[in-house]
Protein backbone atom coordinates (compact mmCIF):
# COMPACT_ATOMS: atom_id res chain seq x y z
CA UNK A 1 0.00 0.00 0.00
CA UNK A 2 0.90 3.42 -0.86
CA UNK A 3 0.29 6.80 0.60
CA UNK A 4 -2.58 8.36 -1.03
CA UNK A 5 -1.63 11.63 -2.83
CA UNK A 6 -0.80 14.77 -0.97
CA UNK A 7 0.47 18.10 -0.85
CA UNK A 8 4.30 18.48 0.23
CA UNK A 9 5.58 21.39 1.88
CA UNK A 10 8.89 21.68 3.38
CA UNK A 11 9.29 24.76 5.29
CA UNK A 12 12.64 26.18 6.12
CA UNK A 13 11.59 28.58 9.35
CA UNK A 14 8.94 27.96 11.97
CA UNK A 15 7.22 31.40 10.69
CA UNK A 16 6.99 30.08 7.44
CA UNK A 17 5.56 27.00 9.04
CA UNK A 18 3.01 28.63 10.87
CA UNK A 19 1.65 30.51 8.27
CA UNK A 20 1.25 26.97 6.11
CA UNK A 21 -0.74 25.72 9.25
CA UNK A 22 -2.91 28.58 9.17
CA UNK A 23 -3.21 28.44 5.45
CA UNK A 24 -4.61 25.34 5.57
CA UNK A 25 -6.22 24.19 8.89
CA UNK A 26 -7.50 21.09 9.91
CA UNK A 27 -6.38 19.06 6.89
CA UNK A 28 -2.91 19.46 7.00
CA UNK A 29 -0.74 16.99 8.88
CA UNK A 30 2.60 17.98 10.47
CA UNK A 31 5.42 15.29 9.61
CA UNK A 32 8.09 15.14 12.45
CA UNK A 33 9.80 12.34 12.46
CA UNK A 34 7.00 10.56 10.55
CA UNK A 35 7.16 7.48 12.81
CA UNK A 36 3.63 7.93 13.58
CA UNK A 37 2.08 9.14 10.89
CA UNK A 38 3.66 7.24 8.06
CA UNK A 39 2.38 4.36 9.22
CA UNK A 40 -0.78 5.57 8.98
CA UNK A 41 -0.18 7.44 5.75
CA UNK A 42 1.08 3.80 4.40
CA UNK A 43 -2.08 2.21 5.28
CA UNK A 44 -4.31 4.91 4.05
CA UNK A 45 -5.86 5.66 7.34
CA UNK A 46 -5.22 9.64 7.22
CA UNK A 47 -5.23 11.36 4.14
CA UNK A 48 -4.57 14.68 4.41
CA UNK A 49 -4.18 17.22 1.34
CA UNK A 50 -1.18 18.58 2.99
CA UNK A 51 1.74 17.34 4.88
CA UNK A 52 3.88 20.36 6.48
CA UNK A 53 7.40 18.40 6.79
CA UNK A 54 9.30 19.74 9.95
CA UNK A 55 12.35 18.42 9.32
CA UNK A 56 14.38 21.36 7.55
CA UNK A 57 13.56 23.95 9.97
CA UNK A 58 16.76 24.57 11.55
CA UNK A 59 17.05 25.08 15.30
CA UNK A 60 14.50 23.25 16.31
CA UNK A 61 16.51 20.67 18.12
CA UNK A 62 18.28 20.96 21.23
CA UNK A 63 18.74 20.18 24.34
CA UNK A 64 20.05 23.10 27.38
CA UNK A 65 19.79 23.86 30.82
CA UNK A 66 18.22 27.35 31.85
CA UNK A 67 16.82 28.74 35.20
CA UNK A 68 16.34 25.18 36.71
CA UNK A 69 14.45 23.69 33.47
CA UNK A 70 15.83 21.37 31.37
CA UNK A 71 14.80 23.09 27.68
CA UNK A 72 14.18 20.48 24.89
CA UNK A 73 13.19 21.65 21.32
CA UNK A 74 10.09 19.96 19.61
CA UNK A 75 12.08 18.31 16.86
CA UNK A 76 14.57 16.68 19.31
CA UNK A 77 15.26 13.02 18.25
CA UNK A 78 14.39 10.78 20.82
CA UNK A 79 18.10 9.16 20.39
CA UNK A 80 19.51 12.48 20.91
CA UNK A 81 18.20 12.63 24.29
CA UNK A 82 18.69 9.33 24.64
CA UNK A 83 22.56 10.06 24.33
CA UNK A 84 22.73 13.03 26.18
CA UNK A 85 24.69 13.27 29.05
CA UNK A 86 22.48 16.80 29.92
CA UNK A 87 19.39 14.47 29.93
CA UNK A 88 20.61 11.71 32.10
CA UNK A 89 22.23 14.12 34.96
CA UNK A 90 19.32 17.08 35.30
CA UNK A 91 16.30 14.42 33.75
CA UNK A 92 16.82 11.02 34.88
CA UNK A 93 13.10 10.13 34.61
CA UNK A 94 13.55 10.90 30.63
CA UNK A 95 16.32 8.76 30.49
CA UNK A 96 15.00 5.68 32.14
CA UNK A 97 11.73 5.98 29.56
CA UNK A 98 13.69 6.51 26.00
CA UNK A 99 15.55 3.08 25.83
CA UNK A 100 12.00 1.58 26.45
CA UNK A 101 10.51 3.76 23.09
CA UNK A 102 10.43 1.68 20.17
CA UNK A 103 13.67 0.89 18.68
CA UNK A 104 17.06 2.10 17.88
CA UNK A 105 15.73 2.97 14.54
CA UNK A 106 12.34 4.35 15.31
CA UNK A 107 14.33 6.47 17.96
CA UNK A 108 16.65 7.67 15.55
CA UNK A 109 13.88 9.67 14.02
CA UNK A 110 11.08 9.83 15.98
CA UNK A 111 10.98 13.38 17.96
CA UNK A 112 9.92 14.40 21.66
CA UNK A 113 7.69 16.76 19.95
CA UNK A 114 5.69 14.32 17.50
CA UNK A 115 5.52 11.64 20.44
CA UNK A 116 3.59 14.17 22.06
CA UNK A 117 1.62 16.01 19.58
CA UNK A 118 0.86 12.36 18.60
CA UNK A 119 -0.38 11.48 22.24
CA UNK A 120 -0.93 7.67 21.68
CA UNK A 121 -2.59 6.54 25.36
CA UNK A 122 0.53 4.11 25.66
CA UNK A 123 3.54 5.86 24.60
CA UNK A 124 5.61 6.57 27.33
CA UNK A 125 6.80 10.43 26.94
CA UNK A 126 3.08 11.55 27.82
CA UNK A 127 3.51 10.08 31.27
CA UNK A 128 6.70 11.58 31.78
CA UNK A 129 5.95 15.12 31.23
CA UNK A 130 2.53 14.48 32.95
CA UNK A 131 4.81 13.23 36.25
CA UNK A 132 6.85 15.85 35.90
CA UNK A 133 4.23 18.65 35.38
CA UNK A 134 6.50 19.69 32.38
CA UNK A 135 5.52 22.90 30.07
CA UNK A 136 4.77 22.65 26.36
CA UNK A 137 5.67 25.55 24.55
CA UNK A 138 3.49 26.04 21.75
CA UNK A 139 3.51 28.80 19.00
CA UNK A 140 0.54 29.87 16.62
CA UNK A 141 1.20 32.68 14.02
CA UNK A 142 -0.02 35.28 16.71
CA UNK A 143 0.75 34.15 19.81
CA UNK A 144 3.29 31.56 21.65
CA UNK A 145 1.45 29.73 24.72
CA UNK A 146 2.49 27.64 27.79
CA UNK A 147 0.45 24.31 28.16
CA UNK A 148 0.43 21.65 30.68
CA UNK A 149 -0.22 18.36 30.45
CA UNK A 150 -3.31 18.50 32.36
CA UNK A 151 -4.67 20.33 29.77
CA UNK A 152 -2.55 19.36 26.75
CA UNK A 153 -3.86 15.63 27.06
CA UNK A 154 -7.62 15.98 25.79
CA UNK A 155 -8.66 12.54 25.06
CA UNK A 156 -7.44 9.08 23.09
CA UNK A 157 -4.99 11.08 20.62
CA UNK A 158 -6.34 14.89 19.99
CA UNK A 159 -4.87 17.33 22.32
CA UNK A 160 -5.24 21.07 22.53
CA UNK A 161 -3.18 22.31 20.04
CA UNK A 162 -5.15 24.22 17.89
CA UNK A 163 -4.45 22.89 13.94
CA UNK A 164 -2.77 26.12 13.42
CA UNK A 165 -0.48 25.67 16.36
CA UNK A 166 2.64 23.80 16.48
CA UNK A 167 4.72 22.34 19.52
CA UNK A 168 7.79 23.79 19.71
CA UNK A 169 9.08 23.31 22.59
CA UNK A 170 9.40 21.24 25.32
CA UNK A 171 10.21 22.04 29.35
CA UNK A 172 11.03 19.41 32.01
CA UNK A 173 11.81 20.44 35.33
CA UNK A 174 15.30 19.76 36.63
CA UNK A 175 15.09 16.91 38.84
CA UNK A 176 15.92 17.74 42.49
CA UNK A 177 18.31 16.80 44.92
CA UNK A 178 17.73 13.33 46.72
CA UNK A 179 15.06 12.58 44.31
CA UNK A 180 14.71 9.13 43.26
CA UNK A 181 12.81 8.86 39.68
CA UNK A 182 12.07 5.73 37.46
CA UNK A 183 9.95 4.16 34.41
CA UNK A 184 8.91 1.09 34.23
CA UNK A 185 6.39 -0.75 31.93
CA UNK A 186 5.09 -4.35 30.75
CA UNK A 187 4.95 -4.97 26.80
CA UNK A 188 4.54 -7.77 24.76
CA UNK A 189 7.57 -7.44 23.50
CA UNK A 190 10.67 -5.23 23.84
CA UNK A 191 9.88 -2.04 21.40
CA UNK A 192 5.95 -2.40 21.63
CA UNK A 193 3.80 0.14 23.27
CA UNK A 194 3.60 -0.63 26.96
CA UNK A 195 0.40 -2.60 27.97
CA UNK A 196 0.87 -0.34 30.98
CA UNK A 197 3.74 1.58 31.92
CA UNK A 198 4.41 4.14 35.14
CA UNK A 199 6.57 6.96 35.57
CA UNK A 200 7.41 7.88 39.40
CA UNK A 201 9.29 10.02 41.30
CA UNK A 202 9.87 10.24 45.11
CA UNK A 203 12.14 13.10 46.57
CA UNK A 204 13.47 12.76 50.56
CA UNK A 205 14.71 15.58 52.43
CA UNK A 206 17.80 15.32 54.86
CA UNK A 207 16.10 12.73 57.32
CA UNK A 208 14.71 10.62 54.28
CA UNK A 209 11.25 11.63 54.76
CA UNK A 210 9.13 12.09 51.30
CA UNK A 211 8.44 15.47 50.64
CA UNK A 212 7.25 14.80 47.12
CA UNK A 213 5.96 12.15 45.10
CA UNK A 214 4.27 12.15 41.86
CA UNK A 215 2.97 8.76 39.99
CA UNK A 216 1.91 9.11 36.19
CA UNK A 217 1.03 6.12 34.18
CA UNK A 218 0.40 5.49 30.40
CA UNK A 219 -1.87 2.84 28.54
CA UNK A 220 -4.75 2.65 31.10
CA UNK A 221 -6.50 5.81 29.82
CA UNK A 222 -7.23 7.71 26.35
CA UNK A 223 -4.60 10.80 28.21
CA UNK A 224 -2.04 10.08 30.94
CA UNK A 225 -3.53 9.27 34.10
CA UNK A 226 -1.95 11.24 37.37
CA UNK A 227 -2.40 9.47 40.64
CA UNK A 228 -1.99 12.55 42.92
CA UNK A 229 -4.00 11.45 45.70
CA UNK A 230 -2.36 8.10 45.75
CA UNK A 231 1.13 9.79 45.88
CA UNK A 232 0.59 11.94 47.99
CA UNK A 233 -0.21 9.29 51.03
CA UNK A 234 3.66 8.90 50.75
CA UNK A 235 4.18 12.59 51.86
CA UNK A 236 5.69 12.90 55.41
CA UNK A 237 6.57 9.05 55.13
CA UNK A 238 9.42 7.76 55.09
CA UNK A 239 9.40 5.31 51.90
CA UNK A 240 8.45 1.44 53.14
CA UNK A 241 7.79 -1.20 51.30
CA UNK A 242 4.44 -1.32 52.62
CA UNK A 243 3.25 2.19 52.27
CA UNK A 244 4.17 1.12 47.98
CA UNK A 245 1.86 -1.78 48.27
CA UNK A 246 -0.34 0.32 49.79
CA UNK A 247 -0.23 3.06 46.64
CA UNK A 248 -0.31 0.06 44.06
CA UNK A 249 -3.82 -0.61 45.37
CA UNK A 250 -4.62 2.68 45.52
CA UNK A 251 -3.65 2.97 41.79
CA UNK A 252 -5.49 -0.05 40.49
CA UNK A 253 -8.65 1.06 41.96
CA UNK A 254 -8.00 4.24 40.05
CA UNK A 255 -7.65 3.08 36.65
CA UNK A 256 -10.64 1.71 34.41
CA UNK A 257 -8.11 0.96 31.37
CA UNK A 258 -9.91 -1.20 28.49
CA UNK A 259 -9.31 -4.27 26.93
CA UNK A 260 -8.33 -5.34 24.01
CA UNK A 261 -6.46 -8.42 22.27
CA UNK A 262 -3.32 -7.56 23.75
CA UNK A 263 -4.33 -7.25 27.47
CA UNK A 264 -7.92 -7.61 29.13
CA UNK A 265 -8.86 -4.67 31.57
CA UNK A 266 -8.30 -6.91 34.59
CA UNK A 267 -4.92 -7.56 33.85
CA UNK A 268 -4.40 -4.02 32.72
CA UNK A 269 -5.33 -3.04 35.64
CA UNK A 270 -3.71 -5.17 37.96
CA UNK A 271 -0.09 -4.41 36.60
CA UNK A 272 -1.06 -0.93 36.84
CA UNK A 273 -1.25 -1.34 40.74
CA UNK A 274 2.32 -3.47 40.61
CA UNK A 275 4.24 -1.39 38.31
CA UNK A 276 3.40 1.57 40.64
CA UNK A 277 4.70 -0.53 43.45
CA UNK A 278 8.25 -1.22 41.89
CA UNK A 279 8.40 2.19 39.97
CA UNK A 280 8.18 3.86 43.43
CA UNK A 281 10.59 1.18 44.83
CA UNK A 282 13.21 1.79 42.05
CA UNK A 283 12.82 5.91 42.57
CA UNK A 284 13.25 5.61 46.41
CA UNK A 285 16.38 3.48 46.25
CA UNK A 286 17.90 6.16 43.75
CA UNK A 287 16.58 9.01 45.87
CA UNK A 288 18.85 7.18 48.91
CA UNK A 289 21.40 6.42 46.37
CA UNK A 290 21.15 2.63 47.15
CA UNK A 291 20.95 2.12 43.18
CA UNK A 292 22.48 4.03 40.73
CA UNK A 293 20.36 6.20 38.60
CA UNK A 294 20.01 4.72 34.53
CA UNK A 295 23.29 4.45 32.96
CA UNK A 296 23.24 5.07 28.85
CA UNK A 297 21.87 1.94 27.39
CA UNK A 298 21.15 0.28 30.90
CA UNK A 299 17.64 -1.60 30.59
CA UNK A 300 16.22 -3.46 33.66
CA UNK B 1 4.10 20.32 -4.27
CA UNK B 2 3.49 17.05 -5.77
CA UNK B 3 7.16 16.23 -6.95
CA UNK B 4 10.70 17.57 -5.62
CA UNK B 5 14.08 17.03 -7.07
CA UNK B 6 16.37 15.68 -4.84
CA UNK B 7 20.61 15.06 -4.70
CA UNK B 8 21.95 12.47 -2.94
CA UNK B 9 24.75 9.86 -2.44
CA UNK B 10 23.49 6.13 -2.32
CA UNK B 11 26.86 4.02 -1.73
CA UNK B 12 29.21 6.27 -2.39
CA UNK B 13 26.96 6.76 -5.89
CA UNK B 14 26.22 10.72 -6.57
CA UNK B 15 22.22 10.74 -7.90
CA UNK B 16 19.32 13.33 -8.88
CA UNK B 17 16.06 12.64 -9.66
CA UNK B 18 12.52 13.98 -9.24
CA UNK B 19 10.51 12.01 -7.37
CA UNK B 20 6.50 12.39 -6.41
CA UNK B 21 6.73 13.15 -2.67
CA UNK B 22 4.36 10.71 -1.55
CA UNK B 23 7.13 7.87 -2.33
CA UNK B 24 8.84 6.21 0.35
CA UNK B 25 12.71 6.45 0.29
CA UNK B 26 12.38 2.06 0.09
CA UNK B 27 10.33 2.60 -2.81
CA UNK B 28 12.65 5.35 -3.85
CA UNK B 29 15.87 3.23 -3.74
CA UNK B 30 14.17 -0.04 -5.16
CA UNK B 31 11.77 1.35 -8.33
CA UNK B 32 14.27 4.11 -8.94
CA UNK B 33 17.47 3.17 -8.45
CA UNK B 34 16.75 -0.41 -8.72
CA UNK B 35 18.92 -1.07 -5.53
CA UNK B 36 16.23 -3.99 -4.44
CA UNK B 37 18.45 -5.18 -1.83
CA UNK B 38 16.72 -3.10 0.69
CA UNK B 39 13.23 -5.33 1.47
CA UNK B 40 10.15 -4.33 2.46
CA UNK B 41 8.33 -6.14 4.67
CA UNK B 42 5.30 -4.49 6.71
CA UNK B 43 5.47 -1.06 5.52
CA UNK B 44 4.65 0.68 9.21
CA UNK B 45 8.39 0.36 10.59
CA UNK B 46 7.84 -2.71 12.70
CA UNK B 47 9.85 -5.58 10.69
CA UNK B 48 12.41 -3.66 10.23
CA UNK B 49 13.92 -5.43 7.16
CA UNK B 50 13.78 -2.18 5.21
CA UNK B 51 16.60 -0.54 7.54
CA UNK B 52 19.06 1.61 6.19
CA UNK B 53 22.12 4.17 7.09
CA UNK B 54 21.16 7.59 6.27
CA UNK B 55 23.80 9.52 7.36
CA UNK B 56 25.23 7.18 9.76
CA UNK B 57 22.31 6.42 11.19
CA UNK B 58 20.20 3.14 10.80
CA UNK B 59 16.39 3.89 9.92
CA UNK B 60 13.38 2.35 8.55
CA UNK B 61 13.11 3.58 4.46
CA UNK B 62 9.33 2.73 4.86
CA UNK B 63 9.11 5.38 7.22
CA UNK B 64 10.97 8.17 4.71
CA UNK B 65 9.92 9.64 1.93
CA UNK B 66 12.49 10.42 -0.84
CA UNK B 67 11.73 13.91 -1.02
CA UNK B 68 12.69 14.30 3.00
CA UNK B 69 17.00 12.95 1.99
CA UNK B 70 17.96 15.67 -0.37
CA UNK B 71 21.57 15.92 0.73
CA UNK B 72 22.21 12.66 2.80
CA UNK B 73 24.82 10.11 2.42
CA UNK B 74 22.91 6.80 2.33
CA UNK B 75 24.12 3.36 2.33
CA UNK B 76 22.37 0.32 1.75
CA UNK B 77 23.23 -3.43 2.00
CA UNK B 78 24.31 -3.18 -1.69
CA UNK B 79 27.33 -1.21 -0.57
CA UNK B 80 28.19 -3.30 2.25
CA UNK B 81 30.66 -5.45 0.11
CA UNK B 82 34.15 -4.39 -1.30
CA UNK B 83 33.52 -5.63 -4.82
CA UNK B 84 33.87 -9.59 -4.17
CA UNK B 85 34.81 -9.18 -0.71
CA UNK B 86 32.47 -9.49 1.97
CA UNK B 87 32.17 -6.77 4.86
CA UNK B 88 33.04 -8.70 8.01
CA UNK B 89 29.35 -8.57 9.18
CA UNK B 90 28.23 -10.09 5.62
CA UNK B 91 31.03 -13.08 6.38
CA UNK B 92 29.95 -13.33 10.16
CA UNK B 93 26.55 -14.16 8.91
CA UNK B 94 27.57 -16.29 5.86
CA UNK B 95 29.68 -18.43 8.36
CA UNK B 96 27.13 -18.66 11.23
CA UNK B 97 24.39 -19.61 9.05
CA UNK B 98 23.07 -15.86 10.12
CA UNK B 99 20.10 -16.61 7.49
CA UNK B 100 18.17 -19.15 6.16
CA UNK B 101 15.66 -17.44 3.69
CA UNK B 102 17.55 -14.15 2.96
CA UNK B 103 14.64 -11.96 3.38
CA UNK B 104 15.26 -9.65 6.63
CA UNK B 105 19.28 -9.92 6.14
CA UNK B 106 19.58 -6.21 4.79
CA UNK B 107 17.97 -5.20 7.86
CA UNK B 108 19.61 -6.94 9.93
CA UNK B 109 23.20 -6.21 8.33
CA UNK B 110 22.23 -2.88 8.39
CA UNK B 111 21.22 -2.13 12.15
CA UNK B 112 24.38 -4.06 13.12
CA UNK B 113 26.56 -2.25 10.88
CA UNK B 114 25.42 0.82 13.06
CA UNK B 115 25.50 -0.71 16.75
CA UNK B 116 28.63 -2.44 15.94
CA UNK B 117 30.17 1.38 15.32
CA UNK B 118 29.07 2.72 18.63
CA UNK B 119 29.60 -0.79 20.59
CA UNK B 120 32.52 -2.74 19.08
CA UNK B 121 32.94 -5.10 22.06
CA UNK B 122 28.83 -5.71 22.77
CA UNK B 123 27.31 -8.44 25.12
CA UNK B 124 25.04 -11.17 23.75
CA UNK B 125 22.21 -9.19 25.67
CA UNK B 126 23.11 -6.30 24.41
CA UNK B 127 23.28 -7.22 20.90
CA UNK B 128 19.98 -9.22 21.35
CA UNK B 129 18.46 -5.50 22.22
CA UNK B 130 20.29 -4.12 19.40
CA UNK B 131 18.19 -6.40 16.64
CA UNK B 132 15.10 -6.05 18.68
CA UNK B 133 13.56 -4.01 16.00
CA UNK B 134 14.14 -6.65 13.27
CA UNK B 135 12.07 -9.69 12.79
CA UNK B 136 13.35 -12.79 11.61
CA UNK B 137 11.37 -15.76 11.14
CA UNK B 138 13.35 -18.65 9.84
CA UNK B 139 16.62 -19.02 12.40
CA UNK B 140 15.13 -18.27 15.71
CA UNK B 141 17.83 -15.62 15.99
CA UNK B 142 20.56 -18.15 17.79
CA UNK B 143 22.70 -17.72 14.66
CA UNK B 144 22.02 -13.64 14.48
CA UNK B 145 23.32 -13.32 17.42
CA UNK B 146 25.95 -16.03 16.84
CA UNK B 147 26.97 -14.07 13.98
CA UNK B 148 26.70 -10.27 15.35
CA UNK B 149 29.25 -11.65 18.10
CA UNK B 150 31.71 -13.12 15.44
CA UNK B 151 31.28 -9.84 13.07
CA UNK B 152 32.28 -7.86 16.29
CA UNK B 153 35.54 -10.16 16.75
CA UNK B 154 36.33 -9.60 13.14
CA UNK B 155 35.80 -5.88 13.29
CA UNK B 156 38.19 -5.60 15.86
CA UNK B 157 41.14 -7.82 14.19
CA UNK B 158 40.39 -6.11 10.86
CA UNK B 159 42.76 -4.08 9.42
CA UNK B 160 41.11 -0.75 9.24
Amino acid sequence: MKPPRFEYFAPTSVDEALALLAEHGEGAKVLAGGQSLVPLLNFRLVRPPQVVDLNEIPGLGYIREENGWLVIGGMTRQRALETSSLVRERCPLLADALPQIGHVQIRNRGTIGGSLAHADPAAELPAVVAALEGELVVRSRTARRIVTPDTFFVTYLPTSLDPAELLVEVRLPVTPPRTGTAFVEVSRRHGDFALVGVAATLTLDGAGVCTKSAIALTGVGPTPIVARDAAQTLVGEKPAPEAFEEVGRRVSALVHPDGDLHASSEYRKHVAGVLARRALARAAARATGAEEPPTRGERR
Amino acid sequence: MNERTIRLTVNGRAYEKTVEVRKTLADFLRDDLELTGTHLGCEHGVCGACTIVVDGAAVRSCLLFAAQVGGSEILTVEGLATGDKLHPIQEAFWEHHGLQCGFCTPGFLMTLLCFLRENPDPTETEVREAIAGNLCRCTGYKNIVTAALAAAQKLATAPS
